[in-house]
């Protein structure tokens, strides 16, 4: 909350400029399990974790083997069981506005228009009344404002995952959550949403961290790519990826990256 | 009929949508000449903005008809004085045909706000039929044959009478009984839905109420009449608290189901973006969890019927309940058949008004089911 005053963004500021700081998120010594009936179920295992401010990080590991729990322990919706995680040195003991997660599914409150949907978190906060116009901002970079009355049931599943966008945006997140949020979009939707992040991130300065398991798309758009073993998820190794924006598909050093990923993932044999 | 649907419908100027039931009229294999020759009647009909319901003819006719044999047809001698009002429904039949000679020729203008309102009549036109068909098989069965004998049965120009010389009796009962339902409903709704979406949120409401309402909800409340007015000041106060029970349980029990139904994510993405206890409660579980409550209160609202009719046949002294005994007392089964009409459209219209505060609350859902 400390952190609040810092980044109260004015009105014009808000709907153009990256005024906001972006926040340095620090994972220390975090393990992870849950009881389960079976018995005791361990998903991290001594996870340490830096996001420096304004860092695009991706985890990267297999299916089910406990990033997006990572993710749930950062946004401060669950408590670690051991090990701490802080933001800019304050510990994340609850969620906050300045850590937004974009989940797989878009999650939008199907009983609300787009509009309304987008305003979700600032009515929350209780200042939509002298913020509205920040939600018409969040809906034109995501070039949806010709949508705002409609209805979630009325949109694609890309259209709904930038309204879902949208409402992340418009709190003016220090840090964005991604969970696997293009996971079940078509394939071609899913590259035009790519570029669309990397801008979105580039033109507002936030810290990203994204959970995928897409290889490719991890190594589209992040700067360091994490990647985690099978559960109990450990991290493996991280690997920097120093390429400039906007990058390209069939970039040769990427190609040779992704045969990398691929061998620490234990899938070298699959390529 | 199916030509001039054929007619009607071939589109001349404006293409339109092509609807599955156009193929089965005009099929490709028409011969040409045919083809050209709908289409040329098509076309000069289309822009005339006249084009005559000729199926309009069969519920004028069925109308005609049914005050015809009204009138034509002498009563059968019933052993007492002859049914009232028979001349008089004779003669509201065939002012029927005429109104609908009237609405069929409206209905074949096709221009402006007289568009929309034709094609609910055009909708309506086999209803407007059988209805008279159904009153003209009714009126023969009972009083110009007697195959359903007084005084059990009655012919529909018969009722005219109970409205017309039992009216004050009628009109106060039907009063009566909707204060009484919707004081008994209102109550019901209003704390079933309160206990079900506590008994949702809070582990330990849950924990002390679920009992209760498991034990408990399933006891019909005709079944604790006479307990109730036996306790109660007054059988009013008895009658409004048995009814709102029987509101009470299924909405409560469907509001609760609703809010343990919400999608965990929503509760996660609210809290994220620093939604309180209270957002989560009103702006998030509630608004999630309404089609549910519809639901309940669709239940209800048929529970509440039965409760309320009932209490008024055991012990409050007015009402359409207490009007159906007071009639049977007397052997009047003719008002009994009234009552009874004056029921059927009182809580129909209930159940059609709830529905539409449905559509205008539940806007959102997609497939909503028409009433």
């Amino acid at each position: 909350m400390v952190s609040a005053t810092v980044r109260k963004p004015r009105l014009e500021e808000a709907a153009d400029m990256p005024a906001h700081a972006a926040s340095r998120i620090r994972v220390e010594h975090v393990s992870h399990g849950f009881d389960a009936p079976t018995g005791r179920l361990e998903v991290l295992e001594n996870v340490d974790l830096n996001v420096a401010p304004g860092e695009f990080v991706a985890l990267l590991g297999p299916s089910g083997c406990g990033k997006s729990t990572l993710l749930r322990l950062v946004a401060g919706l669950e408590p670690a069981s051991a090990g701490a995680i802080s933001q800019d040195g304050t510990p994340i003991t609850r969620p906050d506005p300045s850590r937004i997660v974009v989940f797989q599914d878009p999650t939008l409150f199907p009983w609300r228009t787009v509009w309304d949907n987008v305003a979700l978190g600032l009515q929350a906060q209780g200042i939509l009344k002298q913020e509205k116009s920040r939600v018409d901002a969040a809906l034109r970079k995501v070039g949806l404002e010709g949508f705002a009355k409609a209805y979630p049931h009325q949109l694609s599943g890309g259209m709904a995952q930038r309204v879902a966008l949208a409402r992340a945006l418009v709190n003016n997140p220090r840090l964005l959550i991604l969970d696997e949020p293009l996971g079940k979009l078509d394939s071609l939707t899913r590259l035009e949403m790519q570029s669309e992040l990397v801008s979105l991130w580039q033109k507002n300065g936030f810290s990203v961290l994204l959970v995928t398991h897409d290889v490719e798309e991890a190594l589209f758009l992040a700067q360091r790519v994490v990647i985690f073993s099978p559960r109990p998820a450990k991290i493996i190794t991280a690997i920097a990826i120093d390429r400039p924006y906007p990058r390209h598909r069939d970039d040769p050093v990427l190609t040779g990256l992704r045969h990398e990923v691929l061998n620490r993932l234990g899938l070298g044999k699959n390529w | 009929m199916s030509a001039s649907a054929t007619l009607e419908r071939l589109p001349a100027t404006k293409p339109q949508p092509e609807l599955p039931g156009i193929s089965v009229l005009t099929p490709p294999s028409t011969p040409p000449s045919k083809i050209a020759v709908a289409a040329h009647a098509a076309n000069s009909a289309s822009e005339k903005i006249f084009r005559f319901h000729w199926f309009g003819l069969l519920p004028i006719a069925a109308w005609g008809l049914l005050g015809a044999l009204t009138l034509a047809w002498p009563n059968l001698p019933a052993g007492f004085e002859d049914w009232v009002y028979t001349t008089e429904f004779g003669i509201a039949a065939l002012a029927v045909a005429a109104l609908l000679a009237f609405l069929t020729i409206t209905a074949s203008i096709h221009i402006g706000p007289l568009q929309h309102a034709g094609a609910i009549f055009r909708h309506g036109t086999p209803w407007l039929a059988v209805s008279a068909i159904i009153l003209a098989a009714w009126e023969i069965l009972t009083a110009k044959t007697g195959v359903l004998p007084p005084p059990f049965f009655a012919p529909p120009s018969s009722l005219i009478d109970v409205y017309v010389s039992d009216y004050a009796r009628l009109a106060d009962s039907t009063y009566n009984s909707i204060k009484l339902l919707l004081e008994g409903v209102g109550w019901g709704a209003a704390v079933g839905f309160t206990i079900g979406v506590s008994i949702g949120w809070s582990r330990t409401i849950n924990y002390w109420v679920h009992p209760i309402l498991r034990f408990l909800g399933p006891l019909p409340p005709t079944a604790l009449l006479p307990i109730a007015f036996f306790f109660f000041p007054s059988s009013h106060a008895a009658s409004v608290f048995l009814i709102a029970l029987a509101t009470g349980f299924p909405v409560a029990i469907l509001s609760w189901s609703g809010v343990a139904g919400v999608n965990k994510a929503y509760y996660d993405v609210a809290r994220t973006m620093g939604a309180s206890e209270w957002f989560l409660i009103f702006r998030v579980a509630i608004p999630a969890a309404l089609p549910q409550v519809f639901v309940g209160l669709f239940m209800g609202f048929g529970a509440s019927f039965v409760v309320l009719i009932v209490a008024e046949m055991m012990g409050v002294k007015s009402g359409l309940g207490w009007y159906l005994t007071w009639a049977q007392g007397y052997a009047a089964y003719v008002n009994m058949y009234g009552a009874l009409i004056v029921m059927t459209i009182i809580f129909s219209s209930l159940i059609s008004l709830l529905f539409t505060v449905r559509d205008r609350v539940l806007v959102w859902q997609k497939g909503i089911v028409k009433w």
